[in-house]
């Protein structure tokens, strides 16, 4: 399983580093969004700093919907899916591969969108910082639910609007989970209690996606 | 002396998508170490066949059983004993010919070593490093029998392996085809050109809406 694991992830960030759709597409709409939040908001930096991981969640979920999707593309064609299918790898490895490529994705596009947090939402540098354990785990769980959902919506295959109706409702703790933190980070509170939910549900679904993503993958 | 088992026996088999029957009871043997090919117009279930006996969709109703394995049992260990080329193209199109079958090789356990003297064998190793996406019709279709020959399967399922192909690439598929046949493969190949079929194959089964309505071995 580990092997696979592996094996799909590499994969995974292989085709991203030659596709170079986070680079070009999905990282630029991600900090345009970060950015007209911003201005939405105003001037007032007080004002930019509360809402800070509150809107850098919200961007982070746009993104993530759009890599989730992605990441089931690019094994979507019929041909390729059957070809992949005759080589026999094990379900619950090829999920936590997929998982883990997306979660790297996710961890990248977020360390930027971090950095743009401080400059436009103006977030505290030192807050931000100590934020990080919690963005970590929030986005892996983000991860691993999301490349569930994806093969729960078609993998691919399926209507790209039904992702976000469907993932919401598991999205949402998550992501009150991850602004909580990140304001109890940058405001003080109990920050480790709200990491803490995060690492819980990063658990869970890496599990129930072990356990589920063969037969997903068969339906 | 007993003749050995069918590589391939189906009996009444019925395959439904959404209420459509795709294949409407198919009776079927197929011997070890032979060449079949499958004719018929479009739509008349060519591909759903191959991809019944690749368990790339289930049976409905009906009874068969493909390598050694029932199609109402485990298909998962039914596709890792077949090898399957479709005709829309069977690669991640932004990885390279040689990235796409070292990936192949790990997931089997192979020796990544075996790459390059496959790509040798079907007269690809100077696209070794061009991306899937950047091969032609006629290449994309060498790539496939590249994967199928690091699989080694002991059955073939070749999906319309001709459409695009120029004679050049319909000689050497004919001559592959005879090597792994010779090797002691089952090769199944669905083709559209019944001429082609009779020039190819000992055996030319043809389907028309489901149901196989010739067979001339």
């Amino acid at each position: 399983m580990i092997r696979t694991a592996w094996l799909v992830a590499v994969k995974d960030l292989r085709i991203e580093q030659r596709s170079r759709v986070l680079l070009w597409q999905v990282l630029p709409f991600g900090v345009m969004a970060l950015v007209l939040s911003g201005l939405a908001l105003g001037p007032t930096h007080a004002g930019h700093s509360s809402a800070g991981p509150g809107l850098f969640y919200l961007v982070m979920l746009l993104v993530a919907l759009l890599m989730i999707n992605r990441s089931q593309v690019i094994e979507g064609s019929p041909g390729t899916r059957a070809s992949v299918a005759t080589l026999g790898l094990d379900p619950a490895g090829v999920f936590l591969g997929k998982a883990l490529a997306l979660a790297v994705e996710l961890w990248l596009t977020g360390l930027v969108l971090l950095g743009g947090a401080v400059l436009v939402l103006h977030t505290a540098l030192a807050g931000t910082l100590s934020a990080l354990p919690s963005v970590v785990v929030t986005l892996g769980a983000l991860a691993a639910a999301g490349t569930l959902y994806g093969a729960l919506t078609g993998g691919g295959q399926g209507p790209v609007t039904l992702l976000p109706v469907l993932s919401l409702p598991a999205f949402a703790p998550l992501l009150i989970a991850g602004e909580r933190s990140f304001s109890a980070a940058l405001h003080g509170g109990a920050l480790w209690r709200w990491w803490l939910i995060s690492l819980v549900a990063l658990v869970a679904y890496l599990g129930i996606g072990i356990l589920l993503y063969g037969v997903l993958e068969e339906s | 002396m007993s003749s050995p088992s069918p590589e391939v026996t189906l009996r009444d088999a019925v395959v439904l998508v959404g209420g459509f029957p795709l294949l409407s009871g198919v009776n079927l043997d197929l011997a070890p170490s032979s060449l079949t090919v499958v004719t018929g117009a479009n739509g008349a279930g060519k591909t759903s066949l191959l991809r019944l006996l690749a368990g790339l969709v289930t049976l409905s109703s009906g009874a068969g059983v493909v390598a050694g394995v029932d199609l109402k049992g485990d298909l998962r260990e039914l596709r890792r004993r077949v090898g399957w080329l479709g005709h829309e193209g069977s690669f991640y199109d932004d990885l390279s010919a040689s990235e796409n079958l070292v990936f192949a090789a790990k997931a089997l356990a192979r020796p990544t070593g075996e790459v390059a003297s496959v790509l040798e064998r079907v007269g690809l190793s100077s696209r070794a490093a061009t991306s899937a996406k950047q091969l032609s019709a006629g290449q994309r279709r060498r790539l496939g029998l590249a994967w199928l020959l690091l699989r080694r399967p002991a059955l073939w399922l070749l999906d319309e392996p001709y459409a695009s192909l120029d004679d050049d690439g319909r000689t050497f598929f004919d001559q592959l085809i005879g090597d792994v046949v010779d090797s002691g493969a089952t090769v199944v190949v669905s083709a559209h050109d019944p001429l082609r079929s009779r020039t190819l194959a000992p055996r030319t089964i043809t389907l028309a809406g489901g149901l196989v309505v010739a067979d001339r071995s």
